[in-house]
């Protein structure tokens, strides 16, 4: 099996929306390893200007898992799930993620790259609020690892 | 907005991971993948043991820029956000079931664009004396 190079350029149907819970931005800050007031606060976060408490920079990821899912999932994608390691990770906020947001997510295929045995996907999951903003993108790169790779 | 200057260390900090660190992040993240839990499926795809979550040690490694940007609470309110966060995973942290890991970070400023009002704040990543994140870049974007 091996990585479709046409899935490059498209484009899923966005996931049902994401509500951001007061007390899973509380879970997740503890899982990093946060200290910050205003991820646990909601007074310390009204304080500093924020509607609710303030997600960790990668909260979006428990958002992106769900687009994530929808490629894994594509009959044509080729994509070996076994065989699937993380090679690059990024976030491009326009605001800080908050407690009360619903997120709507995007993935768009955006680059299927071949190099040596292994394939490398990037995939990008736009997010916007319920407005229709901006609000944060998520990109990750999968190397998909050949028939004959190694564990990295 | 406070004078930074390039090459200046703004952070360092050493975190602990244990098993139960990873059991908290799989339920926190949603990531269930039996690496980062079980030994033996861990052994049968060839891991050398059971690994942290690469997005554990990319959200741990930002939380010292978080603790800089907020300051110690002070009247002089947050320094700035983090906007842009980007790492590559380079190398995997084996989690031993007793004795654990330690992520140490260190987090530097790499560039500084006064007329944008950000910084990049470059982290270095290590466990057990080696890289684990490569071009692990934080754009800050300044209060």
């Amino acid at each position: 099996m091996s990585v479709n190079p046409e899935l490059q350029g498209r484009v899923f149907p966005p996931v049902p929306p994401y509500l951001v819970g007061r007390e899973k931005v509380r879970e997740f800050a503890r899982a990093t390893g946060s200290t910050s007031p205003l991820s646990f606060d909601v007074e310390a976060a009204r304080a500093a200007g924020h509607a609710d408490v303030v997600a960790p920079p990668t909260f979006a990821v428990v958002v992106q898992e769900a687009t994530l899912a929808q490629l894994l999932a594509e009959p044509d994608a080729g994509i070996d799930f076994s065989r699937v390691v993380h090679g690059e990770q990024r976030f491009s906020l326009s605001r800080p993620i908050v407690a009360g947001d619903e997120l709507t997510a995007t993935l768009t295929v955006t680059g299927v790259k071949t190099l040596g045995g292994n394939a490398m996907v990037t995939a990008s999951s736009e997010m916007r609020d319920a407005d229709g903003r901006h609000v944060v993108t998520a990109v990750s790169t999968l190397v998909v690892r050949g028939d004959e790779g190694a564990a990295a | 907005m406070s004078a930074l200057e390039v090459g200046q260390v703004v952070a360092e900090k050493t975190y602990p991971l244990t098993r139960d660190s990873l059991v908290r992040y799989a339920g926190a993240s949603g990531d269930f993948n039996p690496i980062h839990y079980r030994d033996d499926v861990a052994a049968d795809v060839g891991l050398p043991g059971v690994l942290a979550h690469g997005m554990l040690t990319m959200g741990t490694a930002v939380q010292p820029v978080v603790e800089w940007l907020e300051g110690a609470g002070d009247d002089a309110g947050v320094l700035g956000w983090v906007s842009d966060y980007q790492v590559r995973f380079t190398r995997p942290v084996v989690v031993d079931p007793a004795a654990g890991a330690e992520i140490v970070v260190t987090a530097k400023v790499g560039v500084v664009d006064d007329e944008a009002g950000t910084a990049r704040v470059d982290l270095t990543v290590t466990s057990a004396g080696r890289a684990v994140l490569g071009k692990a870049q934080v754009v800050v974007t300044l209060a």
